[in-house]
């Protein structure tokens, strides 16, 4: 075992994974995550804990993954380049290691610009595939980016992003490749809407055999509202919302069913596509739904490593 | 910012300056009017000249007008930031003041449109990119782009900003060379870009 995490655990031995998001408040409550983390740790193997997701100032991911271990629950820590030099990501990295985080999500991290401090100066020392091999090279050769050793061990599952969705559509995969020669176990992807695109680029990455380098968890994000299903079709980059769905929830009587319905559904599709490993549900400010979710589509309960 | 520097000089820059428009004889001759107007209006006193000299970088040109400087009291230069300063050293008495905000190092893409290239980080990859600069022109200046933000040929800041990735990956398809893209590029010493203090060059061969 890398890490000995129990997402690891669980891809290795071959199960399907279940992840889902938790993201920290914009004030200094634990309650908040407490809250989340009461509520999924049964649906779920890991949560993510967000690095000020969408460049809003939000409590530490790390104090985030802290919560989460103290109920019990396995964190997964999410961390950003775009706010962190090489000198702060590899300190806190040593951090998480110290307190006992075994996973780590290594990401470019949306653009300062988005967010509500837009005039910040953005970092980006190092970009999200260096990044990955950073962490690796400090996990398995115990050495810092400059090449000097550490003390001690760094015992982290290493997690990368992809987006299927986003341009150019054939790169996407040799970007996958580099990241999965960069170091990264684990895949979480951009939220799946439109699941035979998706499909269509599992069928590359199994054409380069990535699927047998990493592990493949495929996102989703429940939609609660047609406002919201119309907001990530035309505002959000890099997400894909077809038509078709946006009128399924513009014509369902119940919207937020429709939205569970749709996300079942995909789950379904997912499972039985070869290479895809588990799922991730990012449900953002709808946490409640999840637990129904992992359940409806028959994957609990979740397994014991 | 010219309230109560007295008599003021206002000095364009003939060269980059002028040709972006910003601070040719032209640009100092409207300037130099809309002080006087101001200085008017609001009882400021001082007389306001005009001038322009070939570069506001090199000391040479700058020494053409030391007699000029001398009889005023401060200097609007239409240089950009570098000229700006070159006038702070050579005339240590007199109040210097940057009329023009320095934008970046780009092309004219267009009368009236110009975009930036070229981030001057001093270590070029040019040549492992296609000639297309993710440093100057990537919003997040990935080496190994594009993120998942890149759709349409855009970047995820704004539908009016290019993906220099998209446009690399474009580039090297055309020519043949996409598979320099499969190696992962290291990271970057940003020494030279100015994370190593300020940057100086000398050329011995060149000095006297």
């Amino acid at each position: 075992m890398k890490s000995g995490s129990n997402l690891e655990g669980i891809l290795e031995s071959g199960q399907f994974a279940v992840t889902a998001e938790a993201g920290p408040p914009k004030g200094t409550s634990p309650k908040i995550i407490q809250r989340k983390g009461d509520l999924l740790k049964l649906c779920c193997d890991a949560l993510n804990v967000t690095d000020n997701q969408t460049a809003i100032v939000r409590m530490s991911s790390i104090s985030g993954c802290v919560l989460l271990k103290e109920l019990g629950v396995e964190p997964i820590l999410q961390m950003v380049v775009r706010d962190r030099n090489r000198l702060a990501l590899q300190s806190d990295l040593l951090g998480a290691a110290a307190l006992g985080i075994r996973n780590v999500l290594c990401l470019s991290g949306d653009h300062q610009k988005f967010g509500n401090h837009p005039s910040a100066k953005g970092v980006y020392d190092i970009d999200s595939i260096q990044f990955i091999q950073m962490v690796k090279a400090m996990r398995d050769e115990h050495k810092f980016i400059n090449g000097e050793e550490i003390s001690g061990d760094v015992p982290f599952f290493i997690g990368a992003a992809a987006n299927p969705f986003a341009d150019p559509f054939e790169f996407r995969v040799t970007r996958l490749a580099k990241k999965v020669n960069a170091g990264a176990d684990f895949i979480q992807t951009q939220g799946i809407f439109d699941v035979p695109k998706f499909i269509e680029w599992m069928k590359m990455v199994r054409k380069r055999g990535l699927h047998e380098k990493t592990h493949i968890i495929a996102g989703l994000i429940p939609m609660k509202s047609v406002g919201m299903a119309r907001y990530m079709r035309n505002n959000v980059p890099g997400l894909s919302v077809p038509k078709e769905l946006v009128d399924r929830m513009a014509d369902s009587k119940d919207p937020k069913e429709e939205g569970v319905k749709i996300c079942i559904e995909a789950i379904e599709q997912l499972t039985e596509v070869e290479g895809v490993h588990g799922v991730h549900i990012m449900a953002v400010a709808w946490e409640d739904i999840v637990p129904r979710i992992v359940e409806e589509a028959g994957l609990m309960p979740r397994p014991v490593v | 910012m010219t309230k109560g520097c007295g008599r003021l000089l206002v000095l364009g820059c003939e060269t980059c300056a002028a040709m972006s428009f910003a601070g040719g004889q032209r640009q100092v001759a409207e300037l130099a009017s809309a002080i006087r107007l101001g200085r008017k209006t609001s009882g400021d006193e001082g007389e306001v000249v005009e001038d322009a000299i070939a570069r506001q970088c090199e000391p040479e040109f700058v020494d053409l007008i030391e007699d000029e400087v001398s009889e005023c009291d401060a200097i609007l230069s239409l240089a950009c930031g570098a000229g700006v300063q070159l006038l702070a050293e050579r005339f240590p008495d007199k109040v210097v003041l940057p009329g023009c905000n320095t934008t970046f190092l780009g092309v004219t893409e267009a009368l009236g449109v110009w975009s930036e290239r070229c981030a001057g980080c001093g270590n070029c990859i040019l040549d492992k990119t296609a000639g297309l600069c993710p440093i100057a022109r990537c919003s997040k200046q990935l080496l190994n782009g594009p993120c998942g933000g890149s759709m349409n040929g855009k970047c995820e800041i704004s539908k009016d900003v290019d993906c220099v990735w998209q446009m690399i990956i474009d580039r090297l398809t055309r020519l043949g060379r996409l598979e320099m893209l499969e190696e992962i590029f290291p990271v970057k010493d940003w020494t030279p870009a100015g994370h190593g203090g300020p940057r100086k060059m000398i050329r011995e061969d060149l000095k006297s």
